[in-house]
């Protein structure tokens, strides 16, 4: 970021009224214990499959989809769960997806990976949902809605040869979408170092994107630039990139780290999103807050558990 | 007289002209060109506003048809030579063909992947496949193939395309369908006359239009009019019913061998009704494909008349293409795809037993 975009956004952090931090706060906390959640109950068997944590990037989510409007699109990845709570889907629904349930978003057809609700998509392979997203940019271009798709993508997605074909025809074609980088440094375990030579944010201005980097886990700072940058995609109609350097501090899925404890440690006490913007907030109401974010999560955790398995039906898809 | 190639251009025009949802995605589309076979001429020029011509981007284009599907438009798309399909299975695969049952049947993709595939043309080993076997069996993908064939009743759907015609199967396809089609159109059929009862004249056609309640699944079955009882079923798709036609043809005048040909136009999903029918008249079948044998449709298609109740085949063969790539030089390539002389020779073969 620019110095000046710094002060902008720095002018901009004091003016944000109490309950908006509040309420990113409560959003922030409320990814982080749903995700310690499963990671805590993995064990215990009560979810199929695997999880992808978003342990550590709250701050994404929350900073660029609190300027969402109702009819804009989202798309996201096999770590969508931060962006899907975010987006306002419900924990119940989410834990219930992951422990197949009928009751799930997807009544336990997807799992942690496949989600769909209202404008909201997410599939697991790497790089496949960006011409996805593209398209439905287009097709909302084309039909003369003024919604716009915020799509998200990793750093270990820039590998994947798909993503710049849909750069270029995003770029051709003038396709209102904002696509978001997560740069957590690391694909699975294969750093960024092995896995993507030149620079990232060249990757997205080689087709004339106008790109914007940012090295922060505040969620304010994140918010300020996104409103921004959304708004220029909606009056532009036209693509963006947005690069978000940030911190996973759990493991890629689950027990899979393979970092030293002393880089995660200083990851956590460098990037908590939670510490950042915590101390904006008085211990009470932080408090308050979490105890609050606690109970909902808990409730949702113990509906989904008591709720009943699908029965294949295949009837139903003719 | 009407080519393949008309029929598919018309069902594009009045498909555009029908619904203004309907797009189309691909290489090479704009007039004066026209796109690389010519099916998509004339559609730059009457509709410009749809018509997305593209970068050379086979798996980036499937996916945004997907996208635009998802949001409500019905999305064609044109891959320039099937043998680029597999630059785009992911996005059909783990994508296109998912997204409805994966999302809880939330959603619909009512989008149309058409490809022309085969040899016979000398292009050699990367553009003269035959690959739609790989794209069976994927839940959620439909795949059909138009011959060069139509039944002298007028359609329902349209009033100027005959029905079961390859552009009436186009046309119906890119307006009613709810999952993604893939839709093969063999290059050898192109210039190939659409031809009917009358204009068969030595032919019976029996047309069936909807196989077993499945929507857009018309078949034809064929036999040489006043012929004995037929005593071998031959079942074709595409350019190769073409052959098996002249194959049959040639049994009865050569070798007085009556075969009943029956002609699928949907290969994905599977059904047989068709062939059972005629198997109960016959007992013996081969089956024809461009593709090659190994794992192909053939065997599928014996697999499931073997599992069907009734009486036992007395006989049953395949003829399809050598397990090796399609070679450019003609005469090389002659004698890895299946012809006309290789189905007559199966015939006799499997008469015999």
């Amino acid at each position: 970021m620019k110095p000046e975009e710094e002060t902008l956004s720095a002018l901009r952090v004091s003016a944000v009224k109490k309950e908006t931090i509040i309420s990113l706060y409560s959003s922030l906390y409320l990814i982080r214990r749903f995700e310690e959640t499963v990671l805590e109950n993995f064990p215990r068997g009560v979810f199929f499959g695997t999880t992808h944590t978003y342990l550590g990037q709250e701050a994404d989510a929350v900073g660029v989809l609190s300027h969402l409007q109702d009819d804009d699109i989202l798309f996201s990845n096999h770590r969508c769960h931060g962006h899907f709570l975010t987006y306002g889907g419900d924990p119940r629904a989410l834990f219930a997806e992951l422990m197949g349930r009928v009751t799930g978003v997807c009544g336990g057809r997807g799992g942690s990976q496949h989600l769909h609700w209202r404008n909201f998509y997410s599939n697991g392979v790497q790089g496949g949902i960006v011409p996805v997203a593209t398209g439905m940019a287009l097709a909302e271009k084309l039909k003369g809605s003024s919604s716009l798709v915020v799509a998200f993508l990793g750093d270990g997605t820039l590998g994947e040869g798909v993503v710049y074909e849909s750069l270029n025809m995003a770029a051709l074609w003038n396709v209102p979408i904002l696509y978001v980088v997560e740069n957590n440094r690391i694909a699975q375990t294969t750093p960024i170092e092995q896995a993507a030579a030149g620079s990232l944010a060249g990757r997205f201005s080689a087709f004339g994107l106008p790109v914007i980097e940012l090295d922060t886990s505040d969620v304010l700072q994140i918010s300020a630039v996104a409103q921004a940058i959304l708004s220029a995609v909606r009056q532009k109609s036209a693509p963006q990139a947005l690069i978000l350097n940030t911190a996973r501090f759990g493991p890629h899925s689950k027990g899979d780290d393979t970092r030293p404890p002393e880089l995660l440690a200083r990851l956590r006490a460098e990037h908590d999103p939670l510490t950042i913007h915590g101390s904006r907030l008085n211990p009470f109401e932080r408090t308050e807050i979490e105890r609050s974010v606690n109970q909902r999560i808990e409730a949702a955790y113990q509906q989904a558990l008591q709720d009943p398995f699908p029965v294949l039906d295949l009837q139903e898809s003719t | 007289m009407t080519t393949v190639l008309d029929s598919l251009n018309a069902g594009l025009h009045q498909a555009f002209a029908a619904d203004e949802r309907v797009y189309l995605l691909g290489e090479d589309l704009l007039d004066p060109y026209g796109g690389a076979f010519k099916v998509t001429r004339g559609l730059s020029t009457a509709y410009p506003e749809r018509i997305l011509t593209s970068p050379i981007s086979e798996a980036g284009l499937v996916g945004i048809a997907a996208g635009m599907a998802l949001r409500g438009l019905r999305p064609v798309v044109e891959i320039m030579f099937g043998d680029f399909l597999t630059l785009a299975a992911d996005q059909i695969i783990n994508h296109a063909a998912k997204f409805r049952w994966m999302y809880n049947d939330q959603v619909r993709v009512p989008m149309l992947i058409r490809t022309p595939m085969g040899g016979r043309r000398g292009y050699g080993p990367t553009h003269s496949q035959t690959l739609e076997k790989y794209f069976l069996g994927v839940p959620g993908l439909q795949v059909l193939a138009p011959c060069a064939l139509c039944s002298t009743g007028s359609s329902t759907t349209s009033q100027t395309l005959p029905s079961g015609s390859p552009g009436e199967l186009l046309y119906r396809a890119i307006l009613t369908t709810q999952d993604p089609i893939l839709f093969i159109e063999n290059k050898l059929l192109y210039l190939q006359p659409v031809q009917d009862e009358s204009s068969l004249n030595e032919f019976d056609v029996n047309f069936l239009p909807e196989v077993d309640g499945i929507p857009i699944s018309p078949s034809f079955t064929l036999s040489l009019k006043a012929a004995p009882p037929a005593s071998l079923t031959v079942l074709a798709y595409g350019y190769m019913a073409e052959l098996a036609r002249q194959a049959i043809y040639q049994l009865a005048y050569e070798h007085e061998i009556f075969c009943e040909l029956v002609i699928p136009t949907r290969l994905a999903s599977c059904s047989i009704q068709p062939v059972l029918d005629s198997l109960k008249r016959t007992g013996r079948l081969l089956v024809v494909e461009e593709g090659t044998l190994t794992l192909g449709w053939g065997a599928e298609i014996l697999a499931r008349t073997s599992e069907a109740p009734g009486p036992v085949l007395k006989a049953c063969g395949r003829i399809a293409a050598r397990e090796v790539p399609v070679p450019a030089s003609g005469p090389l390539e002659n004698q890895v795809l299946p012809g006309v002389a290789d189905i007559a020779a199966a015939a006799v073969r499997l008469n015999r037993l």
